[in-house]
């Protein structure tokens, strides 16, 4: 008799997706689609897609999925989570659209103490609109917008935002991880699933950065992207729990 | 008949509380009223004044420019307004703070001391509901115990120690 | 019950709770905030919530959320806080949400001023946000109005999933007249089985969405769109006429500066002119007919206005170019008088 052991997550749509190739969207996606899953709250989950690489996610989820405007997607998901206090909602958002033009909206969902999830996936440049300067971008990177490497006294400093997160009262979990080995990626997996479930135990806010990769604006195969994200990415974004209200101190 | 009734004074003086009781006056008397409050920047101690409309027939226009009767508590406010009241028009200064008399001879001026006497009745802050007294007095616009019933019928339940400062303030404004 | 003496502030959120809006995103900005106050003592106590959030952009994309959700939801603003919720306002039409947006106008451009203006029409009308759309538009001219129309608008949202707006001004939210608020009411539950709650197992998954990638998907989706647009303009068209029959001048003016004409028009009246006032309700849709019809016995419109002439093109379409329009504003956050209204009736004679 054989036994599947491996299969689509339930909440994953059965669709292709857009990503392109060596990109990490998909396993991230994959793992949410997972936790839903295993905690068995599709039927009570909205999600909320960005704009970005990720704008599609609506069409990847087989939960509710609202669609929100560059950087609002969490003070939309604010707006249903304050209608709806049982469900469980969650952001999916990348770095343009969380670091740079939704600052404001993330910092305050923190402070706010919203008891939403979200999912921010870092790979440090603008990937839809074609590799453009991301506010995560690596000091000297080479983007499409700053074609000299990136100058601290021209384009400023990449921004931190689990650590930056983490110093507000209400931020309940702050986690980053990364997806360019197996063993981080089940590290993520179970840092998505903390999240969701501090969630359901109403912990308040909680937001998994993932160190994502982006072979084709970084201009690599997608195994030098991987190596990268060791290389460079992990170095100025180390990896660990920024904040964890649950855990013993 | 239409009715257009200027309050002016400082911020803090009970310019706008003064021009809500006329309003809700007249509105229990099914009269159509407005009332309607210039709003600036500060929220304390800058000028402050309020527009009273009340008429039988519908309201144009919320804003009084030209009153048929001018309240002011401070002297800023009799130097900006005093020319604009309609001649037959009436004044009621409130001479304690306003040391200046008008050389307009086509309106009736009543020089009303109401600070003082609120200062002196231990009414500190109630010389808008002096000056109401003594308003509806002269105008004889509503009939005075019932303005003054409606006027305590208004006093939330959290200022009820206020109604006997408000009663005692409004008869001595009836009896200047 | 008793009329009650209320600001428009005030009685247009009360009218909004008691038309079953239990969420209030908004951001404090004069004229108007003491919408967001009453809201704010007032929710709690009848378990809705007042969020102020941290931005007018954030406040709106908030109300998008409680859309999404299925609850009746509103903001309010003025002017320069419009201009930022315009994006939010866009994102709402192209997803069919219904939702309430209060603007008590303020001088502009730019800061502007605080006192009251009407210089928003062309946005509220031709330019909220970007792309092919309309919100519904409706100008209360009384503190009577704000109560009533809210309660309409809400239910016109609804009815037509698409955003309403109420546009107000600084003299009309800062007033106070007496208003009776016993016929605003809450409407039986409103089915939405577009919401996106949570499919709870029992249906396939909705999708809140505006994006549509393929140029076919999206003309045809706004094509649709329009299509509702028409039913809205063939049933909801609402306006006022005041002394028209028989008018030679034909005063065209909404908001507080319609109750001022209508004041100017009697007064032209008692010196045997005759003049009359039309007042659109609903700013989109436009009254063009029945305004037009008048340009069949009327030789002369004014159109009155705090700005600078925003509402002339409306009129001059209405009436086809068939008669001479005039103009009588102030801007800037100056309120007109009846005498200069008059003064225009007149022809500018003294």
């Amino acid at each position: 008799m054989s036994k599947v052991v491996f299969d689509r997550p339930h909440a994953l749509s059965d669709v292709p997706l857009h990503y392109c190739p060596g990109c990490t969207h998909g396993i991230v996606h994959r793992l949410v689609a997972q936790t839903i899953d295993e905690l068995g709250i599709e039927d009570k989950t909205i999600g909320i897609a960005p704009v970005g690489c990720s704008v599609f996610a609506y069409n990847y989820f087989e939960c509710d999925m609202i669609q929100a405007a560059h950087g609002r997607a969490p003070a939309v998901a604010t707006g249903v989570k304050r209608s709806l206090p049982d469900k469980v909602v969650f952001t999916y958002q990348g770095d343009g659209d969380l670091a740079a033009i939704g600052t404001a909206e993330s910092v305050h969902i923190a402070a706010r103490v919203e008891n939403i999830t979200i999912i921010f996936i870092n790979n440090a440049i603008y990937g839809m609109t074609g590799g453009q300067m991301a506010p995560t971008s690596l000091l000297g990177q080479v983007t499409t917008t700053s074609p000299y490497g990136r100058d601290p006294k021209i384009q400023g400093n990449p921004i931190r935002v689990c650590e930056m997160l983490a110093t507000l009262d209400g931020t309940a979990y702050a986690e980053r991880v990364a997806v360019d080995t197996v063993q981080h990626v089940n590290a993520t997996k179970k840092a998505i699933k903390k999240a969701f479930q501090m969630q359901l135990e109403g912990k308040g806010f909680s937001i998994v950065e993932v160190i994502s990769s982006c072979p084709v604006q970084w201009g690599k195969t997608p195994v030098e992207a991987l190596e990268w994200i060791r290389t460079d990415m992990i170095p100025h974004y180390p990896l660990g729990v920024y904040k964890d209200i649950t855990a013993n101190s | 008949m239409t009715y257009n009734i200027l309050i002016a004074g400082f911020g803090g003086q009970g310019v706008l509380f003064a021009a809500k009781q006329i309003a809700s006056a007249g509105m229990a008397l099914g009269k159509n009223v407005t009332w309607l409050p210039s709003y600036g920047p500060e929220s304390r101690g800058g000028t402050s004044n309020c527009s009273v409309v009340i008429s039988d027939e519908e309201i144009g226009s919320p804003l009084v420019i030209k009153p048929d009767c001018l309240i002011v508590f401070n002297l800023p406010s009799f130097e900006k307004f005093e020319q604009s009241v309609k001649p037959g028009g009436v004044i009621f200064s409130d001479s304690s703070l306003v040391d200046r008399k008008s050389t307009r001879e086509d309106i009736t001026v009543h020089y009303v001391p109401a600070s003082g006497a609120a200062s002196d009745n231990n009414l500190t802050g109630f010389a808008n509901v002096i000056m109401l007294g003594k308003f509806i007095k002269e105008t004889g616009l509503f009939d005075s115990e019932k303005f003054l019933n409606h006027l305590i019928d208004n006093i939330p339940p959290s200022r009820a120690a206020l109604i006997d400062k408000n009663r005692s303030a409004y008869t001595i404004g009836s009896g200047l | 019950m008793a009329k009650v003496l209320m600001k428009g502030n005030e009685a247009v959120a009360e009218a909004a709770i008691r038309s079953g809006c239990r969420h209030y995103f908004g951001y404090p900005i004069t004229p108007q905030t003491e919408i967001a106050e009453y809201m704010a003592k007032r929710m709690p106590k009848v378990g809705g919530l007042c969020l102020q959030a941290e931005s007018e952009i954030s406040a709106i994309n908030m109300v998008m959320g409680a859309a999404s959700a299925g609850v009746r939801a509103m903001t309010s603003s003025s002017s320069p806080g419009i201009s930022l919720k315009c994006e939010g306002i866009s994102y709402i039409a192209g997803c069919d949400l219904p939702c309430l947006i209060l603007n008590v106008q303020r001088g502009g451009p730019g800061l502007g001023g605080i006192q009251p203006a009407q210089s928003d029409y062309w946005q509220a009308t031709k330019a909220m946000g970007h792309g092919d759309l309309h919100l519904i538009v409706l100008a209360p001219s009384s503190v009577q109005e704000m109560a009533s129309l809210a309660n309409k608008a809400f239910d016109l949202a609804d009815k037509y999933r698409m955003p309403a707006m109420l546009l107000a001004d600084g003299a009309l939210g800062q007033m106070m007249e007496p208003v009776d608020l016993d016929g605003i009411k809450a409407p039986e539950a409103v089915c939405k089985p577009w919401a996106t709650c949570g499919h709870d197992g029992k249906r396939k998954k909705n999708i809140t969405n505006s994006l549509y990638i393929n140029p076919d998907d999206l003309e045809k989706t706004v094509i649709e769109r329009f299509a509702r647009y028409e039913t809205v303009k063939a049933n909801e068209i609402m306006y006022e006429e005041y002394l028209t029959e028989d008018a030679d001048i034909v005063v065209v003016a909404y908001g507080i500066t319609a109750r001022i004409c209508r004041s100017a028009v009697a007064m032209a009246r008692a010196q045997g002119v005759k003049v009359g006032l039309f007042r659109p309700i609903t700013l989109w849709p436009y009254p063009y007919e029945a305004l037009g019809r008048l340009a069949d016995t009327a030789s002369r419109f004014i159109v009155s206005e705090l700005n600078m002439g925003q509402m002339i093109d409306d009129v001059k379409i209405a009436i086809n170019c068939r008669r001479p329009v005039d103009f009588c504003g102030r801007t800037g956050g100056v309120l007109l008088t009846p005498e200069e209204i008059l003064n225009a009736i007149l022809g500018g004679k003294k």
